[in-house]
């Protein structure tokens, strides 16, 4: 070895460039960088020239916003008729509820609503959130269902619009959630009772449509209760919607469990946790983040779902449109008012995904480096 | 070799894995304090034989017996052994979720039942042992390997264990890192607490083992003081093993 020491020059860190870039260059890198590029950017702007315009003309500038049934007919397919939906609005929001009752379901509705935003962010989970939620859930039965406190009785035959999406969907994920946590446990468990038990209970549900689950709990079920016995029909499907749920995310939260290496159980086990102590303070919180975009997709998927309830004739959102357009005058418009639906769907489905990416932002530190 | 009463008794041990007998006839009894290093080729069962100490691995026949409790089905003296006895792994197998504090805290909170800050100045003590206390509010994925491993020990060590067991908790360092793991280890084997270390290093071996032990197909080959052990190997195959750990 050579015994002269080379002078090391030790390199500072130095900042990385900034990037400057002003908006042709950026134009065209991104669209016009070769031929390709170009001719795909010129089919699509022909494409926009050539429906755009139309469109726009229909959605809003030959569009009739009144209740007018004459106006409507006659601008015919030159124009939307939003009409229908300033006519017919709040029957497709709430259904046959009573008329004069509907501010009921708006108040309790927005409870719930209000709350679901809340219980979202995560400096809210402390204990009085589940205390908030008892609180808001006997309000939203109180203010639907009356018969105490001065308000009539509405019974839950009349329920329909918006507010029994939102119940169905928001009581159904609330108990599915946990319920397939046990589940996807259960099917973990080295006790055979349990096991099987587990894996019977998510392969027969699996098995089966949603509209027959829904069919059985509303028809089939009451052939074998005792005689005199019924429970309310809301209830059983309800029951439905919640076990047939929680069977998929059964499978979705395994996908999560098997997910997580060994030895984290077995860190946890050498420490002394008991089951249950090792599933909330390690598997879980570990595994459920890994999965939390296939959970949200079965969410999305179960709130969509809802609308299936109208084949045993309760009529959600879908289904009180469905009422709606039973009026021979507005049947005609039943494109405009399935838009308005699928708006209302696509609002909440939206806000689920994009609140899906938001959590699994805020759960994952740690899990990546800084 | 201190003289007391065994902590741990293994007699006439033995497990398969479905057909394979991975511990054949395994008797060994390890005296309170006695520093003990396993050695042996890949698939010998010194990890499995470690691992019954805790339960981590169930033993189909023979006794085990641990701090005076035999080892069967009964959950909660598992659990309660468990307690008495620490752990360290090959891949750390910190939870990646919690920071450093909490990774140490966990247990002392939910199995020993002690309040919050009691259990922080008690993790503070052990990750200030390891030479880690600044590192306490960081996540295990930014740290080091040697570092991640330190806290690993520090872990183990927050329910003032009787017995600590280290399965190869080198092997997957970076070699940089393999002295300050081994420092820390080194330590703890002076303060007098009862070691089973499953390792390679050879180094660590003849500096602190009281005893080493060499297995191959499930069973004990030899054991000596690792002066006699390294020395004068009395079996073949532990002369061959040696001469391909030490060769290089």
């Amino acid at each position: 070895m050579s015994t002269a020491a080379v002078a090391l020059q030790l390199i500072p860190s130095r900042p990385p460039p900034v990037a400057t870039e002003g908006v042709l260059p950026w134009l065209k890198r991104n669209l016009f960088s070769d031929w390709k590029n170009t001719l795909g950017t010129l089919i699509v702007l022909a494409v926009l020239v050539r429906y755009l315009p139309p469109l726009l003309n229909w959605a809003v500038f030959n569009a009739v916003a009144r209740p007018d049934n004459a106006a409507c007919r006659a601008i015919g397919h030159e124009g939307a008729c939003w009409g229908v939906i300033a006519e017919k609005y709040r029957l497709i929001l709430f259904g046959r509820y009573p008329y004069e009752q509907q501010w009921r379901p708006l108040v309790a509705t927005t409870l719930m609503v209000v709350l679901i935003a809340a219980s979202c962010y995560r400096a809210f989970w402390k204990p009085w959130l589940i205390g908030a939620w008892v609180v808001v859930l006997t309000a939203f039965f109180v203010l639907m269902h009356g018969g105490v406190l001065g308000l009539t009785p509405v019974e839950t035959a009349r329920w329909g619009g918006f507010p029994l999406t939102i119940m169905l969907s928001t009581i159904g994920l609330a108990v599915a959630f946990p319920l397939s946590v046990l589940v996807a446990l259960g099917r973990r468990s080295r006790l055979p009772g349990i096991r099987t038990l587990c894996v019977l209970y998510v392969e027969l549900i699996r098995g089966v449509p949603l509209i027959s689950v829904l069919f059985m709990a509303s028809f089939m079920f009451p052939l074998f209760m005792p005689a005199g016995w019924s429970i309310d029909v809301l209830v059983r499907v309800q029951v439905g919607i919640i076990l047939f749920s929680a069977a998929y995310l059964a499978e979705v939260v395994r996908g999560g469990l098997q997910a997580l290496p060994r030895g984290q159980v077995e860190a946890a086990a050498s420490l002394g946790l008991s089951y249950w102590q090792t599933a909330r303070k390690v598997v879980l919180p570990q595994s459920l983040r890994l999965v939390v975009p296939a959970i949200m997709n079965t969410f999305i998927g179960t709130f969509k779902d809802t609308s299936l309830v109208t084949i045993v004739s309760l009529y959600d959102l879908t289904g009180a449109l469905q009422l709606a357009l039973g009026d021979s005058d507005w049947r005609k418009f039943f494109l405009e008012g399935q838009l308005f639906v699928a708006a209302i769907y696509f609002v909440c489905c939206f806000a689920m995904s994009r609140y899906s990416q938001w959590i699994e932002r805020h759960l994952n530190t740690g899990t990546r480096r800084k | 070799m201190p003289a007391t009463e065994p902590i741990i008794e293994f007699a006439k041990v033995n497990k398969w894995y479905g057909q394979f007998h991975v511990l054949r006839d395994v008797d060994l009894n390890v005296a309170k304090g006695e520093r003990i290093v396993i050695c042996g080729p890949s698939g010998s069962g010194k990890s499995t034989l470690i691992r019954c100490i805790n339960r981590l691995e169930e033993h189909q026949q023979g006794t085990l017996k641990v701090d005076g409790v035999e080892l069967t089905d009964d959950v909660k003296a598992i659990e309660a052994i468990r307690k008495e006895v620490g752990m360290v792994f090959q891949q750390f197998n910190l939870f990646p979720h919690l920071t450093v504090l909490q990774n140490l805290t966990l247990a002392p909170m939910w199995v020993g039942k002690i309040p919050k800050k009691e259990a922080d100045e008690r993790a503070m003590v052990q990750l200030k042992r390891v030479k880690i206390a600044e590192q306490a509010a960081k996540y295990p994925l930014q740290l080091s390997g040697g570092q991640q491993q330190r806290v690993a020990i520090a872990r183990a060590l927050c329910l003032t264990p009787k017995i600590m067991l280290f399965d190869e908790p080198t092997s997957a360092l970076d070699p940089e890192m393999i002295k300050e793991v081994l420092d820390v280890m080194i330590e703890l084997a002076n303060m007098g607490i009862t070691m089973l270390c499953v390792t390679h290093e050879m180094g660590f071996a003849k500096s602190v083992a009281d005893r080493v032990i060499f297995m191959d197909q499930g069973q004990i080959i030899e054991q000596n003081s690792p002066v006699e052990f390294f020395n004068n190997p009395k079996s073949e195959r532990t002369r061959d093993f040696l001469s391909k750990i030490l060769a290089h």
